[in-house]
């Protein structure tokens, strides 16, 4: 089978979960056998790793027709595409995009981030997908998350091919209800366009179904995994005297950073041997600085600044306790990654990730009193830090994309009326 | 003749309230009134009185020839003056027919036969003696929290003067030898009366299984394979959880009408009803039944990992019985009644983690997850340790305690003494004027360190 996919990231060059997700999935996907992916992101760096899939970078796909030597595209282009595969691009113009701005080629300069002009780039991107879908040989589509509904949407009304869409999250989760409007009508019309609804979480699959008026039978959940650790051994924990107590994250409204604070306060009342430590930075850094000083555990709160690659990693497998006291978060793959290292994971439930884990603390995110309850347990009583440990980390290391990718085919078979 | 002996474990552990670790030392009131009574009511309502009334039908209808066991958990009996006195009144009116006979337990419903041989015998022994006072029976044959029993145990509920014991007829202890007989315990004098699984479960949780190959399970069909066992064989003990009557199977399965139904088919089988004490009376068999490692009636393992299976219950039952020596010392009435009901084997069947990971089956009860069973549990204990050690603190040895409370509680009993022989003294001051002397001073003197003792235990 040959699955046509849009995304936005793709890893080593990622902003957020999308890439990782993205990049779990088309792997998991690959271990098929049968399974043939096409992956078109805005604008590839030539390092990711093509092993089991093929990348279009959009930014090397011609939408206006240029006259080129075969050498000059090998010297432009050649690190992220073939020219052959740039000329068989070219023969499938069909339509006049002259109004777009355009390189030399005929190509399209994609940022490939998250840049003002976004709206803009989301219709340039559309503009792409319509060469891409004109060259054909796939048998679906697959657009993840909302920037790439469009192009999905133009690919599918072009080559006629059911349309599978990926909601990694909404517009509802990013802004706590006060929706972009513009926004949601890009969501809506993906929805209403899709064969098919994938969702990250049961709680995603909700928003979905409510929130943009999508028919339960197409919304199906296929819940997110992780990619096991290659270099597991090379995180201990170092014994200290203080326990650690961890959020990780972007420090804004949908982590609910506050509430950290305040059963971090709550804790500290009771109990002296233990340090908070807030990793991340983000818009509500400075109010979380001075909510720290006002409840007077400046001392026994500490602000990271902004962590990267293997310093999360290692700042997870250091701490105690993990806790992601999400507001609302489609899945949060975070938490799998501290019980993947072994730490003891607190998550709220209305974070999707909480759905598929048993060993872990669930409470409600605004439930300071069990945010705290729980925090105490774990640090207090060894029994609790233990099992937590181990049976979290077992747990989540039965947790494959593998399996994911599996429930992903068995949607497209059904899309496609294929068994 | 073949035979069926019935018998039905009733027991309900008073739910504790959410805590949080902040309340620790300031709130000592651990349990969920509200939770309590509404529980013990559902039951009571959809069990205890209609089953009863099933029960005492079939013993009026069969001039008495229908005969059943019940062991009732101390804990439960509690509740049930307070909320359903009734319930109790019904269970007098059933034993008063003659036909029922009431099975000895450890008065919690706890795990002490395996962690603490002395609070397993205090226990047994006021469970005891709370029957008797109640309904004026004194058990003689015993039924182990969860049928968990070992040779060990058996040897405790020897010497506590019972006769028998039932226990589980797992298939990894009888080997290729039948449940239905009577066994002994290999070294005294115990009869063992294994519970027969198959037939058990088939109306415990299969009768209400419309998947179950036999369903639906008839009287007659029932009483068929009883009269159906091999020759040689006359018992079969059939034990339940009494839940089974209204609560596993509900009313509309037609549970209550099976039972009703039973004696008319035993008659027309001769198969005939007994109690544990008359099987006992009548058995003959001499063959040994052994068992190391305690097994329980749970799950298809018939072990204890459903209690302390995990680290989560280790902890919690190591912290718990680490106490307990001292929490016999004591005289405080609340610590004692906590005591008890904190020992009750749910708490710990709540934290079990085996069914966990994907499995449908909630053993979790009142708690949304084992681990939160397992918080809100430490909190209420780390609360109950400290207010044992305030009476009796850590830093004293158990020995030195025990000395030290022996003076202060014979102080009275010895002033009394002293002053009784001054009094003597005194009165024979004229003949023997010189033999005073010295013991004034040193009855004086007596009480004082004494009371410097009391002092400094307190203190401490």
């Amino acid at each position: 089978m040959n699955a046509l996919m849009f995304g936005w990231e793709f890893p080593p060059h990622i902003l957020g979960g999308l890439g990782t997700a993205s990049y779990g999935l088309t792997k998991g996907m690959s271990k098929q056998g049968d399974m043939n992916i096409t992956f078109v992101i805005p604008h590839p760096h030539g390092d990711e790793d093509q092993s089991f899939l093929h990348i279009i970078g959009a930014n090397n796909v011609p939408i206006v027709w240029k006259e080129n030597s075969w050498d000059h595209v090998n010297s432009r282009i050649g690190k992220t595409m073939h020219p052959d595969e740039y000329f068989q691009l070219r023969d499938n113009i069909r339509y006049d995009f002259r109004r777009i701005g355009t390189d030399e080629l005929g190509c399209v300069n994609f940022s490939g981030v998250y840049p003002k002009n976004l709206m803009e780039e989301i219709s340039n991107y559309e503009a792409v997908a319509s060469v891409v879908a004109h060259k054909g040989g796939f048998d679906i589509i697959h657009s993840h998350d909302w920037l790439t509904y469009p192009a999905g949407i133009f690919a599918k009304h072009i080559s006629g091919k059911p349309l599978v869409i990926h909601v990694h999250a909404t517009d509802f989760d990013r802004s706590r209800g006060n929706v972009n409007p513009q926004v949601y009508d890009i969501e809506r019309r993906g929805m209403d366009e899709a064969d098919h609804i994938i969702c990250v979480s049961n709680l995603t699959r909700q928003t979905v179904i409510e929130k943009y008026g999508q028919n339960p039978a197409k919304v199906s959940t296929v819940h997110n995994a992780v990619e096991p650790l290659a270099d597991r051994d090379s995180f201990q924990k170092t014994p200290r005297k203080d326990k650690v107590v961890t959020f990780l994250g972007r420090i804004t409204m949908q982590k609910g950073p506050e509430y950290f604070v305040e059963a971090a306060y709550r804790v500290l009342q009771k109990t002296r041997n233990v340090r908070f430590v807030m990793a991340g930075s983000g818009d509500m850094m400075n109010q979380m600085i001075h909510l720290a000083a006002a409840r007077n555990i400046a001392d026994k709160f500490h602000f990271t600044g902004f962590l990267r690659g293997k310093d999360v990693t290692e700042m997870l497998s250091e701490s105690d306790v993990y806790i992601m006291p999400s507001v609302s978060e489609p899945f949060g793959i975070s938490p799998l990654e501290a019980m993947q290292v072994g730490t003891p994971t607190i998550v709220s439930k209305q974070s999707g990730c909480a759905e598929i884990l048993d060993n872990a603390i669930k409470i409600d995110y605004w439930d300071i009193d069990a945010m705290a309850d729980a925090i105490h347990a774990i640090v207090s009583y060894p029994a609790m830090y233990k099992s937590l440990h181990e049976m979290g980390e077992d747990e989540v290391n039965r947790i494959t994309w593998e399996a994911a990718g599996r429930k992903v085919r068995a949607i497209y078979n059904k899309v496609l009326g294929w068994n | 003749m073949k035979s069926i002996c019935f018998f039905f474990q009733l027991h309900q552990p008073l739910r504790l309230k959410r805590y949080r670790f902040f309340e620790i030392g300031t709130d000592h009131y651990y349990y969920n009134d509200f939770a309590n009574e509404d529980s013990v009511r559902y039951l009571a309502d959809n069990c205890y009185l209609p089953a009863n009334r099933t029960l005492l039908e079939m013993i009026q209808n069969t001039n008495g020839k229908f005969k059943v066991a019940f062991s009732i958990s101390g804990v439960l009996l509690e509740q049930l003056e307070q909320y359903a006195p009734e319930v109790i009144d019904s269970f007098k009116e059933l034993v008063d027919t003659g036909s029922v006979e009431l099975l000895g337990e450890p008065y919690a419903h706890s795990l002490s036969a395996l962690y603490d041989e002395n609070e397993f015998k205090a226990q047994v022994k006021r469970h005891s003696q709370k029957i008797e006072s109640l309904f004026g029976q004194t058990p003689k044959v015993f039924c182990n929290t969860e049928l968990i029993y070992s040779d060990e145990i058996g040897e405790y509920i020897s010497k506590l003067g019972f006769k028998g014991a039932l226990l589980e007829g797992a298939r990894h202890i009888l080997g290729w030898k039948s449940a239905n007989y009577t066994y002994k315990h290999p070294y005294v004098d115990l009869t063992l009366l294994p519970r027969n699984t198959e037939m058990s479960d088939n109306i415990a949780f299969r009768f209400s299984n419309w998947g179950w190959d036999q369903y639906p399970l008839t009287a007659d069909k029932y009483i068929n394979w009883v009269a159906d066992m091999k020759d040689g064989e006359d018992f079969m003990v059939v034990g339940m959880n009494y839940g089974a009557l209204g609560i596993n199977n509900h009313a509309d399965s037609g549970i209550f009408e099976f039972f009703k139904a039973l004696p008319y088919q035993a008659m027309i089988k001769k198969v005939n009803f007994m109690t544990p004490s008359e099987v006992i009376a009548k058995s003959k068999n001499d063959d040994v039944l052994t068992t190391g490692e305690p097994i329980s009636w749970a799950d298809e393992e018939k072990d204890l990992s459903a209690w302390n299976g995990n680290d989560l219950q280790g902890e919690a039952l190591q912290k718990l019985y680490a106490v307990s020596e001292r929490v016999r010392l004591c005289t405080d009435r609340a610590i004692k009644y906590d005591w008890l009901n904190l020992q009750a084997c749910d708490n710990f069947y709540y934290m079990s983690t085996k069914h966990f990971a994907g499995n449908t089956i909630a053993h979790t009860g009142p708690y949304e997850s084992p681990y939160e069973a397992f918080m809100n549990y430490m909190n209420i204990l780390s609360d109950f340790l400290q207010r044992v050690d305030e009476q009796y603190p850590t830093t004293i040895d158990n020995e030195e305690l025990n000395s030290l409370l022996k003076t202060i509680n014979n102080q009275e009993s010895q002033i009394v003494e002293l002053e009784e022989e001054i009094a003597k003294l005194k009165a024979g001051k004229k003949p023997a004027k010189a033999k005073e002397e010295p013991a004034a001073p040193k009855a004086k003197a007596e009480p004082k360190p004494k009371k410097a003792v009391a002092k400094k235990t307190t203190k401490k």
